[in-house]
């Protein structure tokens, strides 16, 4: 009775949004590193792909975790978009920011736009890598490599051939803007959401999210475009 | 020397709850900048009932910045330019001659349009009565002293306790959410030991109730603050989630 009270009241909907939205962000910056070992070469990439496969039922524990945090994430994300739809009926004529403490922003307004945005890239993103050639139920002998001796899915081929064409590269790229546009409320929000701040530090924890997100997101953008101009 | 100054406003006239509003633009020749907004309105006023048309309908009180009782959004911003400043104390010397100004009322789901400007905040009665409050039991009055509150405390509760209930927060939040006035007495209460008592029941019961208002739910943008005309800090709103959590832990 007390769990689903609290799931189900204005602020159990912020902790669960902030809580899977922190584990989300920790998820997609160990992502984002681990893209960066295209950067060591083809093989270290193809060998950390294999080192995370390798893992099984770790890997399928922590797969189902996300699945549950990307879909705790969006329902209440769209929970509070309904709610704000239905508090305000007739919108302002005219209505803006009054600035000063305000943390109003392009990417505080534009959160169920990036949010829907990146829920759908991600389905299209998971079917071109995880479950494109070579990999679960797509078998395939020619996305197969050796490193050291042991056979393994040759991810990194995939990869170079996706981020050869323009359309994808750069369309990735756009994406991982509206990733950063995200976090950048995003992160400084989940903070707020879970009551962890002192007044003082607002600004410093704002700056902070937003210079995570773009780190996240310039780190996600690096090696497509490195790809893409042929220097790796 | 006051300088004449001509503004041209254009105001939400809607003649009841269920009617269809809409702007009506009127130009006041004889303002100037000593006039407060609402002195601004109140010739607008005068002009409208010698030409034998309805006033316009809008809230106020004290006019001291002080009752809560004033409250309209200003060219897109609740209260207006001014930071920290109820609408009642913005002058118009902050406007110049020739300028035009859109007023509307508070526009949420929560506090439903009566007529023209004049919204219903009783959300906000019904919020305070569902736990926004300290029980003291009759009998003599206590010695002023006789309860020792840290001074720290003591001031953060008195900045909590500023809130005139104006509604600009929910006004101004892009969700419609009523946090920041609850969390405001919630906070106060949270850091005195009068509040003690009846803690739990407090941010539960005012959550809520909040939520059967039909107010949005926080989205951390901060537009409260911003608009509150005294400053309000959104620190109130974190202390209330962590009330709230502590509550639901028992």
């Amino acid at each position: 009775m007390r769990l689903s009270t609290l799931l189900n009241s204005p602020i159990g909907k912020k902790l669960i949004t902030g809580i899977t939205g922190l584990g989300l962000t920790f998820f997609v910056l160990m992502h984002m590193v681990g893209n960066l070992s295209m950067f060591s070469g083809d093989d270290a990439y193809n060998e950390y792909a294999h080192f995370l496969a390798s893992l099984g039922p770790l890997l399928y524990a922590v797969e189902a975790g996300l699945v549950l945090f990307f879909l705790a994430h969006a329902v209440n994300g769209f929970k509070i978009w309904i709610g704000k739809r239905k508090a305000r009926p007739q919108a302002y004529a005219v209505y803006k920011s009054a600035g000063g403490p305000s943390m109003q922003s392009s990417s505080s307004r534009s959160m169920i736009i990036t949010g829907i945005i990146l829920l759908v890239f991600l389905v299209f993103h998971l079917i071109s890598f995880k479950f494109g050639p070579g990999g679960p139920g797509n078998a395939d002998a020619s996305y197969l490599t050796t490193v050291n001796g042991v056979e393994m899915r040759d991810l990194a081929r995939l990869v170079r051939e996706k981020f050869a064409l323009s359309w994808y590269t750069f369309g990735y790229t756009a994406i991982m803007l509206l990733l950063v546009a995200h976090l950048r409320h995003g992160v400084w929000s989940a903070l707020q959401s879970l009551g962890a701040m002192r007044p003082s530090l607002s600004a410093l924890i704002h700056t902070i999210g937003g210079l995570l997100g773009l780190g996240i997101g310039l780190g996600f953008i690096v090696m497509p475009l490195a790809i893409y101009f042929g220097l790796i | 020397m006051a300088h004449s100054m001509n503004i041209t406003l254009k105001v939400w006239r809607q003649a009841g709850p269920d009617a269809q509003g809409g702007f009506e633009t009127y130009s006041v020749p004889d303002a100037n900048e000593h006039m407060s907004f609402l002195e601004l309105l109140d010739v607008l006023n005068e002009q409208l009932i010698k030409e034998g048309k309805e006033p316009v309908e809008f809230d106020h009180d004290c006019r001291e910045g002080i009752c809560g009782s004033c409250g309209v959004v200003i060219d897109g911003v609740a209260h207006g330019p001014q930071q920290r400043t109820a609408c009642c104390q913005l002058h118009m010397r902050h406007y110049k001659d020739g300028d035009t100004i859109v007023i509307e009322p508070w526009r949420a789901e929560g506090f439903p349009i009566i007529k023209d400007l004049v919204v219903d905040r009783q959300a906000f009665d019904r919020i305070i009565a569902a736990g926004g409050y300290v029980s003291v039991n009759t009998g003599a009055a206590q010695d002023a002293n006789s309860i020792p509150i840290p001074k720290d405390d003591a001031d953060l509760a008195m900045d909590y306790a500023t809130c005139i209930g104006c509604g600009a927060c929910v006004a101004a939040c892009p969700n419609a959410s009523a946090s920041l006035f609850t969390a405001a007495k919630i906070a106060q209460l949270s850091l005195l030991p009068q509040g003690a008592p009846e803690r739990t029941m407090r941010v539960t019961n005012m959550v809520d109730q909040m939520a059967k208002e039909g107010f949005g739910d926080c989205s951390n943008h901060a537009e409260c603050e911003a608009v509150c005309p005294k400053g309000i800090s959104i620190s109130a709103i974190a202390t209330m989630r962590r009330e709230y959590m502590k509550a639901m832990r028992g």
